[in-house]
């Protein structure tokens, strides 16, 4: 099984993701970008799909659909905008589902 | 605790009893499941965090010199040399069973092996700082690679590790005392039982003795 990575966000953050050969999805933040993503997720071609930060709060719901399946890995990175602590969040979220607390608290 | 009404028969006892006994065998086992899982979680999620950390500095870098590129050349050389990328990156998703979670390994192939391939542009009319910039980026690809396996492997886990605690705890809280309960309210009524027999057997002996001998 041969699956691509995608890579989600600002034509400014992604762009340079085609250049190593990854699939590029510019989403604009005028536009609903849902219905784009949902295609990509079901879509079965991609294993990875990295989206960045500020693009991953309008897909929050779709993000969280795909948290428990085993595939695909969905991925948040920071965009050109910079870090707005999204993707570690994201890390938080799964440790206090197993722990029940944030237990790496700083 | 209210309990549920079952049969006071032997047959109820024994299933129950059978029942309890699994019961505790199957919490045993999924508590040691929970604990083991756990500690690997710990240990992944660890990782996972300064990985992370790793990898959105290097990308903050990375997004850095990608401004500086665009700053240095127009917009459209910028779209021309990067519109028909010459290399493309498979992956193979293989899975590795962790008490029994599914977790993903990515295995990277690139169509070429040639590592000179991520420029897809010829050097002409591009300035080296895009050249920087997608060096950076390409760069950070494997760590990338590493950290979706990690932390989808983290969300995995976490999942299946909430899923066991909740089995761990009904069993512990609700099913053994339950159970437990109604072999004891079985066994009282049996012995209830037997004891009323007892009683019963003794008065009609005695009722007997008195009427043949007088008593």
């Amino acid at each position: 099984m041969s699956d691509r990575i995608a890579a989600v966000g600002d034509k400014e953050s992604v762009y340079g993701f085609a250049a190593l050969g990854l699939d590029t999805y510019f989403t604009d933040p005028r536009e609903d970008s849902t219905a784009m993503f949902k295609r990509l997720c079901q879509s079965g071609n991609y294993s990875i799909i990295y989206v960045t930060e500020a693009a991953a709060v309008a897909l929050e719901k779709e993000i969280e659909k795909y948290r428990s399946e085993p595939s695909p890995a969905i991925i948040l990175i920071p965009g050109v905008s910079g870090n707005t602590g999204e993707g570690l969040s994201a890390v938080r979220v799964s440790v206090e589902k197993a722990v029940g607390s944030d237990i790496f608290n700083e | 605790m209210a309990v549920k009404q079952v049969n006071p028969t032997r047959m109820e006892l024994t299933r129950l009893k059978k029942k309890l006994n699994t019961a505790t065998r199957g919490h045993k086992l999924l508590k040691d499941k929970r604990d083991e899982l756990m500690r690997r979680f710990l240990e992944m999620v660890r990782e996972n965090r300064t990985l992370r950390m790793k990898v959105e500095e290097e990308l903050k870098k990375a997004n850095g010199n990608f401004v500086l590129a665009k700053a240095a050349m127009s917009d459209e050389t910028l779209k021309a040399a990067l519109l028909a990328p010459k290399q493309e990156v498979y992956v193979s998703t293989s899975y590795r069973n962790v008490m029994s979670v599914d977790i993903p390994v990515f295995d990277t192939t690139t169509r070429t092996p040639d590592p000179n391939d991520i420029y897809s542009y010829g050097f002409a009319f591009t300035s080296s700082e895009l050249d920087d910039a997608v060096k950076s980026l390409a760069d950070i690809l494997p760590d990338l690679i590493k950290l979706a396996e990690i932390e989808k492997s983290c969300q995995l886990m976490a999942d299946e590790i909430e899923k066991t605690r909740r089995r761990v705890n009904a069993l512990e809280h609700v099913m053994i005392p339950e159970t437990q309960e109604q072999i004891r309210y079985i066994t009282r009524k049996l012995d209830e039982n037997e004891r009323s027999t007892q009683t019963r057997l003794m008065k009609v002996k005695d009722m007997m003795l008195k009427e043949a001998h007088g008593y």
